[in-house]
C-alpha cells in the first residue's frame, strides 16, 4: 500500500514537472501543408481523439457568393455527444459555446488553426463542477495542433 | 527495495526535465509562428527575420515585447513564460541574422518636442496615424487588400512605449526597415536633428487607456432570456426578429446534429444560424481569427416546459483577442444580439 502511495506521488510530480504550464486564452498552430492536406489532417486527429466531427462550416464559399474575395476559411465543429448532452443539460448557459470548434485558415500555401483554449471555461463557468473536462479538451486540442505541427 | 531503481529512474527524468535548456526553436514554434510565420516572414503579425530589426532591437526590447505584448493590437504578453524561455526564443531569432547587434545608448535623445510633432505630422502620421495608434487591420492575411506588407505599429501602444529606448526609435527613422514601407527619414531629406525632435515627440506618447478595462469582464459570458412562446414559435419569432436587423437566415438545426445518427437528436435544443456578410467581412479584416463566433447564432432550448433563447456575448469573448479594432465590433455584436432576444421573447 505504501509502495503504491510513492509511486502514485513520484508519478504525480513527474507530470506536474513535465506538464506545460502555459495556459494562453487562445490556442493555434501553423502548419506548412496546404489548406486542403491540413482540412484532412485536422479532421483525421480529431477522430483519432475519440470526436465525432459534426459539421465543416464553409465561412470562405459565404463569403464568395455574396461577392467578396476571400481565402479559404473554414470552421471545423466536433464534439462527443455523452460530454454535450451532460454539459448542455446540467448548464445550459454553457450551450452556445458547444459543440467545440476549430478555424482554419488559408495563409499564402500555409495554414492557420486557432480556437479558444477550453480551459477558460473553468472560469466563465465556475459552477461547472467537472472542470477536469476543460482540462482534457485543452490537452486534446494540444494534441491534435502538434499532431498537424508534426506532419510538416 | 524492487521500487528504487524505477523511483531513481523518475527523480532523474525530472531533474532533467527542469534543468534541460528550452529549445528556442520549438517554442517559437508552439507561441510565435502561428502570426509571425515558421521563419519569421510575418502574417498576421510583423515580419521578424529582418536583419534591419534585428539589428537595432536590444534582448531588453525583445524580452519586454514578449512579456508585455502590445495592448490591444493583438501582440499578446507571454507572462507565464520563464526567462529562460524568453531567452531561448530571443537565441532562436537572433539565428535569423548576420548583421552585428548595435549597443544602443541608454540616455535620452534631445530634441524638440514641438518641433517633432510638426515634422512627425508631416512625415509620420499618414502611415502611424495622427495620435500614434498605428494602422488598421491585422497584417498580410486574408480578407484584405494586400497593398502593404505589415500594419505600421502604434507607436502609442503601452507595449511598444515600455520596450523601445529614444536610440532604438532615432535609428529605425535613419535607417528605415527593409522589406517595409519605412524609409530612411535622413535619405527623405530630414537632419539628424530633425530626427531627434521626432524622437522627442513621439516619446510623449501614452494613451492612459487601458483595453482591459473595457473588455466587457462585468458581462456574463452568455446572453440569456426567458421566452413566453413554444420553442416552435420562439424559432419562428427569431427567424423574423433576425431579418429585421439585416442578417441573412442561413439555417436551422439541432445541436445535436452530425453527434448522432439522424432522427435521434434532442429536438428541444434548435440552433438558428444567421450572417451579416459585410459586417462579418469587415470583422475578418480586422482580426481573422474570430472564427469561433462563425455563423452568428441563437439557440433556443426548452426544458422542463421554460423556452430560454440564448447567445454568446461576443463582449465578453474580445478580451480573448487583444484587438482594441475588433472589440468595437463585438460591443456592436454584443448589441444586436440583445436586440434580438429582447424582440425574439417580447
Amino acid at each position: 500500500m505504501t509502495r503504491c502511495r510513492h509511486l502514485f506521488i513520484i508519478l504525480a510530480l513527474t507530470l506536474a514537472f513535465l506538464t506545460p504550464v502555459a495556459a494562453e486564452d487562445l490556442l493555434a498552430a501553423r502548419s506548412t501543408q496546404s489548406f486542403p492536406e491540413a482540412m484532412l489532417m485536422l479532421q483525421e486527429s480529431i477522430r483519432e481523439h475519440g470526436y465525432t466531427v459534426s459539421r465543416v462550416q464553409r465561412v470562405d464559399i459565404g463569403l464568395t457568393n455574396m461577392g467578396y474575395q476571400t481565402d479559404k476559411y473554414r470552421v471545423v465543429f466536433f464534439g462527443k455527444i455523452d460530454e454535450v448532452r451532460e454539459l448542455s443539460n446540467r448548464h445550459p448557459e454553457m450551450i452556445p459555446y458547444l459543440p467545440m470548434n476549430i478555424s482554419v485558415i488559408a495563409e499564402g500555401d500555409q495554414t492557420i488553426l486557432i480556437t479558444s483554449n477550453p480551459a477558460i471555461y473553468k472560469t466563465l463557468f465556475s459552477k461547472v463542477k467537472n472542470k477536469f473536462l476543460f482540462d482534457h479538451w485543452e490537452n486534446d486540442i494540444r494534441s491534435i495542433f502538434n499532431d498537424i505541427r508534426e506532419a510538416e | 527495495m524492487y521500487l528504487r531503481l524505477p523511483i531513481i529512474a523518475l527523480l532523474y527524468t525530472i531533474a532533467s526535465a527542469a534543468t534541460a535548456a528550452p529549445d528556442g526553436a520549438s517554442l517559437y514554434s508552439e507561441h510565435c509562428a502561428v502570426c509571425h510565420g515558421a521563419s519569421g516572414t510575418g502574417g498576421v503579425g510583423i515580419p521578424l527575420a529582418v536583419d534591419s530589426l534585428l539589428s537595432i532591437v536590444s534582448d531588453d526590447y525583445l524580452k519586454k515585447t514578449i512579456r508585455l505584448g502590445r495592448p490591444g493590437r493583438i501582440m499578446p504578453a507571454f507572462p507565464k513564460l520563464s526567462d529562460a524561455q524568453i531567452n531561448a526564443i530571443i537565441s532562436h531569432l537572433r539565428g535569423w541574422s548576420d548583421r552585428k547587434l548595435e549597443i544602443m545608448p541608454e540616455k535620452p535623445v534631445r530634441g524638440d518636442a514641438r518641433h517633432g510633432k510638426v515634422l512627425y505630422a508631416e512625415h509620420c502620421a499618414s502611415c502611424h496615424g495622427k495620435d500614434g495608434e498605428g494602422g488598421k487591420g491585422t497584417g498580410v492575411t486574408f480578407s484584405r487588400h494586400r497593398d502593404m506588407d505589415i500594419i505600421p505599429p502604434a507607436l502609442n501602444n503601452p507595449g511598444f512605449q515600455a520596450a523601445t529606448c529614444d536610440h532604438m526609435i532615432q535609428q529605425t527613422l535613419i535607417v528605415g526597415r527593409e522589406g517595409t514601407p519605412m524609409t530612411s527619414f535622413l535619405e527623405e531629406g530630414l537632419t539628424e536633428q530633425d530626427i531627434n525632435d521626432i524622437v522627442r515627440y513621439v516619446r510623449t506618447f501614452y494613451s492612459e487607456d487601458d483595453p482591459d478595462a473595457r473588455t466587457g469582464e462585468d458581462l456574463p459570458p452568455t446572453l440569456i432570456v426567458e421566452s413566453p412562446y413554444s420553442l416552435e414559435e420562439t424559432v419562428e419569432n427569431a427567424k423574423q426578429a433576425i431579418s429585421g436587423k439585416n442578417f441573412r437566415f442561413i439555417r436551422t438545426q439541432p445541436l445535436e446534429e452530425g453527434l448522432v445518427p439522424e432522427g435521434e437528436e434532442n429536438s428541444r435544443q434548435v440552433m438558428i444560424y444567421f450572417c451579416n456578410f459585410n459586417f462579418l467581412f469587415e470583422a475578418l479584416a480586422k482580426d481573422p481569427r474570430i472564427g469561433m463566433f462563425l455563423p452568428c447564432r441563437i439557440t433556443v432550448v426548452e426544458r422542463d416546459g421554460v423556452v430560454q433563447v440564448m447567445s454568446v456575448n461576443p463582449m465578453y469573448l474580445s478580451k480573448l483577442f487583444n484587438n482594441e479594432e475588433l472589440h468595437e465590433d463585438c460591443r456592436t455584436m454584443t448589441g444586436i444580439y440583445r436586440e434580438l432576444l429582447d424582440e425574439i421573447s417580447l
